[in-house]
């Protein structure tokens, strides 16, 4: 089979050839810039965060140690009694998680509320008065850019000691959290029942718990559970600032170089978080496939 | 109007004086079905009954409450004006600081994770245990908080913000690993096939069908993890890693609420400054990206 591919006289070629490598070494020089650029931000960022990578490949060697040190000593034979031996202190690690877990219970559920009863003020569909909607929103956002930790701080001072400053950090956080989101559900729902409620003349509170509660509880709760699940890993470090649960037993073991009681805790955490990602991630697909039906 | 309102009115009131009667002819509209309100009290119940045991374990009485909120009261009073005490400059060294540990941790979790994404990706590897494997190794990375891998680092490297970096790194590599292996997954595999036909290797393929699919969307949750560990990089002085964190902790520590609050106001223009730019960033990324398609 002859190939009859008709080539282009050379003067019409050259000049398309010519617009193509203009428009490339365009493009390339384009990355080269943003890629210069790129160095130097990294450079300027390596500088100011003391990167040394010295210190790191002859301490990459440290953390393989470390690691290795927090593996307990196991043996075959005396199986039952080495795990009893790592775990030396378990009914007292396994009441920290407890409180850990009703920390972030408590912070959700307190923020959830918080957020609930402050979402519908800073939708635009339900609120028509610009203030108070745009206050609501600056509120929401300052309770969630604050990270947990610094209200932690400070209310371990005002409160005391112990998981009540916890509790109330992450009430405050999830309030911002859930209060935006919240809100945006609230605006991307059918307003027909909105509608039909104010026309036989409901009243405000009226119209917010028939026409829009049914369309967005389903909602509601999902993002709830989804807050459940970070809030666990949050209060799991609360305790690093006095706030209660098992953060503040993990900070003595590392601080005190315990090693087998570092791996201990850190595991026992680890399979808490994964085990309460995997249920609420259950009931999550269980809630969106019941609203799929109805 | 004023018919159509007194119209409405008068059905309201009418409907309002005939309830009995409304009731007895449309039973269904009153009563919900039992057994969905049964379900529904009890988990409320439920709920209440554990947040009041907490709150009692927890110690929750009225008179902490009380004599705690008069304290922030007190807090907030000193926290007016907000002023520097002549530190501004230190304090501008230390945002800075939280934004290169943002910075580097973020590129490096990131480019860390990047080779290990496509290991765990459906349409790259085939191999059912090593992609468990791989999903495994990134869900338990995951789940260890920053400040948890933050404590790990000053224990090896030393205190200071290198650690803090590292930390970032690490708590990054197991959400980008996760993120980018589902971006790869939900890929076109039509341009792959297409460079398979003109006989193109599997490490083609990936190079020349993927990646220019997946780097948009890649690029733009980079972007959105700077983000979010700006906010993680301001805290992670309280163990000791560099940043703002720590000016933060010791200012709360002795009570100068002043700078406290001058501080805050930094990092909250800081957070609110790197959103504005990244969602520009973003939104170029994906918009450009769409064009190309």
């Amino acid at each position: 089979m002859p190939s009859a591919l008709p080539r282009l006289p050379d003067r019409q070629a050259a000049a398309l050839i010519g617009a193509y490598r203009r428009s490339v070494a365009a493009r390339r020089n384009r990355t080269l810039v943003l890629a210069a650029v790129f160095v130097v931000l990294i450079l300027l960022s390596g500088h100011l965060a003391e990167v040394r990578p010295g210190t790191l490949v002859s301490n990459i060697a440290n953390f393989g140690n470390y690691l290795a040190k927090t593996v307990p000593s196991l043996s075959v034979q005396s199986f039952g009694s080495d795990v009893k031996a790592w775990y030396w202190n378990f009914p007292s690690w396994l009441k920290l998680l407890g409180e850990t877990l009703l920390i972030s219970y408590l912070g959700t559920l307190f923020g959830g509320l918080v957020g609930f009863s402050l979402c519908f003020l800073a939708s635009a569909n339900l609120v028509s008065n610009r203030w108070l909607r745009l206050g609501t929103k600056r509120l929401l956002e300052f309770c969630r850019t604050v990270p947990s930790v610094v209200f932690a701080l400070l209310f371990v001072i005002a409160f005391g000691l112990g998981p009540m400053a916890g509790v109330l950090a992450l009430t405050i956080h999830t309030a911002g959290a859930l209060g935006k989101l919240f809100a945006e559900v609230v605006e991307n729902i059918d307003m027909k029942p909105v509608e039909g409620l104010s026309s036989t003349g409901a009243g405000w509170v009226q119209t917010v718990r028939f026409a829009v509660l049914p369309q967005v509880l389903a909602n509601f709760t999902s993002y709830s559970l989804l807050r459940f699940e970070i809030n666990v890993r949050e209060a799991g470090v609360m305790g690093f600032v006095g706030a209660g649960g098992i953060g503040q037993e993990f900070l003595v073991a590392i601080r005190n170089f315990y090693y087998t009681d570092v791996s201990a805790i850190l595991l026992m955490i680890v399979a808490t978080v994964i085990t309460i990602d995997l249920l609420t991630e259950q009931l999550r697909h269980r809630l969106t496939d019941a609203r799929g039906v109805a | 109007m004023t018919g159509a309102a007194a119209a409405t009115r008068s059905i309201r009131d009418l409907a309002l004086a005939d309830l009995a009667g409304l009731k007895a002819r449309h039973p269904e509209a009153f009563a919900g079905s039992p057994g969905r309100r049964a379900l529904a009290i009890a988990i409320v119940a439920a709920m209440a009954g554990l947040a009041l045991f907490a709150m009692i374990w927890f110690d929750f009485s009225p008179l902490r409450i009380w004599i705690g909120l008069h304290r922030l009261g007190d807090f907030a009073v000193m926290m007016f004006p907000p002023s520097a005490g002549g530190r501004f400059q230190a304090f501008l060294t230390a945002l800075g600081e939280t934004l290169a540990i943002a910075f580097l941790g973020t590129l490096a979790g990131a480019a860390i994770a990047f080779p290990f994404a496509f290991l765990a990706a459906r349409n790259v590897v085939k191999s059912l245990p090593l992609r468990f494997a791989m999903r495994r190794i990134f869900d338990v990375i995951r789940s260890v908080d920053t400040l948890i891998w933050a404590l790990m680092w000053v224990s090896v490297v030393g205190l200071g913000p290198f650690a803090g970096a590292l930390a970032i790194a690490c708590s990054d590599i197991g959400a980008f690993g996760k993120l980018f292996s589902e971006a790869i997954e939900t890929t076109e595999h039509k341009a792959a096939e297409g460079v398979a036909a003109s006989g193109g290797s599997r490490l083609h393929q990936v190079r020349f069908g993927l990646l220019p699919q997946v780097l948009p969307v890649m690029a733009s949750q980079v972007l959105y993890f700077f983000e979010s560990n700006t906010r993680s990089a301001t805290i992670i002085g309280i163990v000791g890693a560099g940043g703002v964190g720590q000016y933060l902790t010791e200012l709360i520590r002795v009570l100068d609420m002043d700078q406290v609050a001058f501080l805050i106001i930094m990092i909250l223009i800081t957070v609110a400054l790197i959103d504005m730019v990244s969602t520009r960033l973003r939104m170029a990324l994906i918009g450009t990206s769409m064009v190309r398609r």
